[in-house]
């Protein structure tokens, strides 16, 4: 319980740049949950597992193809889009059959679905053995920035973390695709009304969230040990962070991030054994300031 | 929910049904005595959430928190003091009482999902105290071999404990929810702003209503270490908070007794198909997905639809 005594400026950038690129993989992967949750309007449990799905795929990927900076990269890109088939799979065969039932109904189906996805982890690659990625050569080792080392790899993620921003900033605003889901995000009944296929509408909000949540289990691969639990212990985060944000707020879920894994990294500065307590605090704060998350809602 | 005069007929069934459990210990092995206790346990877990969700229609997304905290409750008083079991007994559900009018004091003013996640952070601080704090709660690894009383030590008399202490809180459960205390929870769960408008205090309400929910799930919290001896860390869990809730929505919420069908499903299969494979929560998946597609209603809504007594009405309402 004691309390560090000297904190000094270095350790506190070191703390500040880890967090932040904490908080850049709970931001791709909470944009995707904000993304669902705002279109479909479905706290999609299974969002955990899918990104568990990105994080072991793209462990076999990079062994497949060998291991180094190559490998790496395939990875990265390909891991993403096998999650986005799992989940258009699970879309076109199950999901799309439950939208008109009740919200609880649908918790309870992403419910079965995390279930099932995180058991089928388990038959494919096994609990056991350590697993790891190594980050390529280009990432590999440490950068002096105002006097505190970071890893590379950590830079890299606070660069894709934005640039995922923008991104998907762009789609929902800049192309048709993603207007008409926003407006299906605000009323489904008239987006249907105008002409539109709502189910495909969903099917591709639906499968750009897993995507997203893909991807972000490909970048965070090379910095923790790949292992089974993963999903439990992003979902409850995920869901924090979305809530905090703003549900279905994509800017939101960049605030909520950023407001997680900073007092998560600073936590563990100030208080190691009691580190994990930070962002809950945080988010008790945040909703009992503002209960409807930082940002607006779409709900 | 019950017609008149089936309610006599209901009583009947249940004081069958409690003679029959208790005349069960001598004639069946050990293990499944032990697995029907099992199932008590995580029955009265599940009511008293059904207490706040099916009849409150609040999103309570993390019971297992009080649970978590009657059983730490009673295990460290009897561990770490020597005060009698009876003082242990009853300080479990009280410090979970509390944590819940703590918990719902704050938890009350948001509604549905913000409320719900408002309560999983609320209650990941106590879990991530009994997780962290090892000195005192021995942390990850949690408390094995608590010292229960003598008498309590056999797992046959642990049985008749369970049943005795699970039917009277059943029974306290059904009058509170007949009360007019336990109407009132129901018609705000139908409409809060009626309620509101005609003068019912809807907040306090709802916090009365955690805070009895809570104090039961305090008692399962007990009961859960009079049967295991032990404690740990997962019972705090969010994990087993949404298992609970599951098992509330397979047997059906809205019925008094479903919250039962939809535990003994849940240990059951965890326990049978768990002994041939390591899966079994896929087969729980699957069988989830099921469900889903073609009883809707939970198995108890779908039992009482065949019989032709519907169930409460307004589930659309309660949820949206």
């Amino acid at each position: 319980m004691e309390l560090s005594q000297s904190i000094s400026f270095a350790a506190l950038g070191g703390h500040f740049f880890v967090g932040l690129s904490r908080a850049m993989i709970l931001f791709v992967v909470t944009s995707g949950l904000s993304l669902v949750l705002g279109v479909l309007r479905v706290p999609n449990i299974a969002h955990g597992s899918l990104y568990m799905i990105g994080a072991f795929a793209a462990y076999t990927i990079s062994r497949l193809f060998g291991g180094g900076s190559t490998a790496f990269w395939l990875a990265l890109v390909i891991s993403p889009f096998v999650v986005a088939a799992v989940s258009l799979v699970a879309e076109r065969l199950l999901f799309q059959h439950l939208y008109q039932r009740e919200h609880l109904m649908l918790l309870l189906f992403t419910f079965a679905l995390m279930l099932i996805l995180g058991d089928l982890v388990k038959l494919v690659w096994g609990a056991g053995e350590y697993r790891s990625i190594v980050p390529p050569q280009l990432l590999k080792g440490s950068a002096s920035i105002f006097g505190s080392s970071i890893p590379r790899y950590n830079l890299f993620l606070i660069i894709i973390g934005p640039l995922v921003a923008v991104g998907l900033w762009l789609f929902t605003n800049r192309t048709k695709m993603g207007k008409i889901a926003r407006a299906a995000a605000v009323d489904r009944e008239m987006v249907g009304a105008v002409g539109i296929n709502v189910s495909w509408v969903f099917a591709f909000a639906f499968v750009l969230g897993c995507f997203l949540a893909g991807l972000g289990g490909a970048l965070v691969a090379p910095t923790i040990s790949v292992s089974l639990g993963m999903d439990h212990d992003i979902i409850i985060e995920a869901f924090l962070i979305v809530t905090i944000g703003g549900l279905g707020n994509m800017w939101g879920a960049m605030v909520g991030s950023l407001i997680f894994g900073l007092t998560q990294s600073f936590g563990v500065l100030f208080w190691p054994q009691f580190a994990i307590v930070f962002p809950y605090t945080a988010v008790v704060i945040v909703l009992l300031w503002r209960p409807m998350g930082m940002l607006k809602s779409v709900w | 929910m019950v017609k008149p005069g089936s309610s006599l007929r209901s009583f009947w069934i249940c004081a069958a049904i409690l003679v029959v459990l208790l005349f069960l210990p001598p004639v069946i092995p050990r293990f499944y005595t032990y697995i029907l206790a099992s199932i008590f346990v995580t029955s009265l877990l599940a009511m008293s959430l059904n207490m706040v969700v099916g009849y409150g229609g609040l999103f309570q997304f993390h019971h297992a928190a009080f649970y978590g905290v009657g059983a730490y409750t009673f295990g460290l008083l009897l561990t770490k003091t020597h005060l009698p079991m009876l003082v242990a007994f009853i300080a479990g559900p009280i410090a979970a009482a509390l944590a819940g009018l703590l918990i719902g004091w704050f938890c009350v003013r948001l509604i549905k999902l913000y409320f719900a996640m408002l309560q999983i952070s609320l209650g990941s601080l106590l879990w991530a105290i009994a997780f962290r704090w090892y000195s005192l709660t021995g942390g990850d690894d949690g408390m094995h071999g608590i010292p229960t009383p003598s008498f309590l030590f056999s797992s046959t008399h642990a049985y008749y404990f369970i049943l005795i202490v699970f039917s009277v809180c059943l029974l306290l459960m059904y009058l509170i929810l007949k009360s007019p205390f336990g109407m009132t929870l129901q018609a705000i769960r139908d409409n809060p702003d009626r309620c509101e408008a005609v003068g019912v205090n809807v907040r306090r309400h709802q916090l009365i209503g955690i805070i009895i929910a809570t104090f039961f799930a305090g008692v399962a919290g007990v009961l859960f270490v009079v049967l295991e001896h032990s404690v740990f860390p997962d019972l705090l869990f969010w994990i087993l908070s949404l298992e609970v809730f599951i098992m509330c929505l397979l047997g059906g919420w809205f019925t008094f007794i479903g919250p039962v069908i939809g535990a003994a499903i849940m240990v059951s299969l965890r326990t049978f198909v768990g002994i041939y494979t390591q899966y079994w929560t896929l087969i729980l998946g699957v069988l989830l997905i099921f469900l889903i597609f073609f009883l809707p209603e939970g198995i108890m809504g779908f039992i009482s639809a065949k019989l032709g007594s519907k169930p409460v009405e307004g589930i659309e309402r309660a949820v949206e």
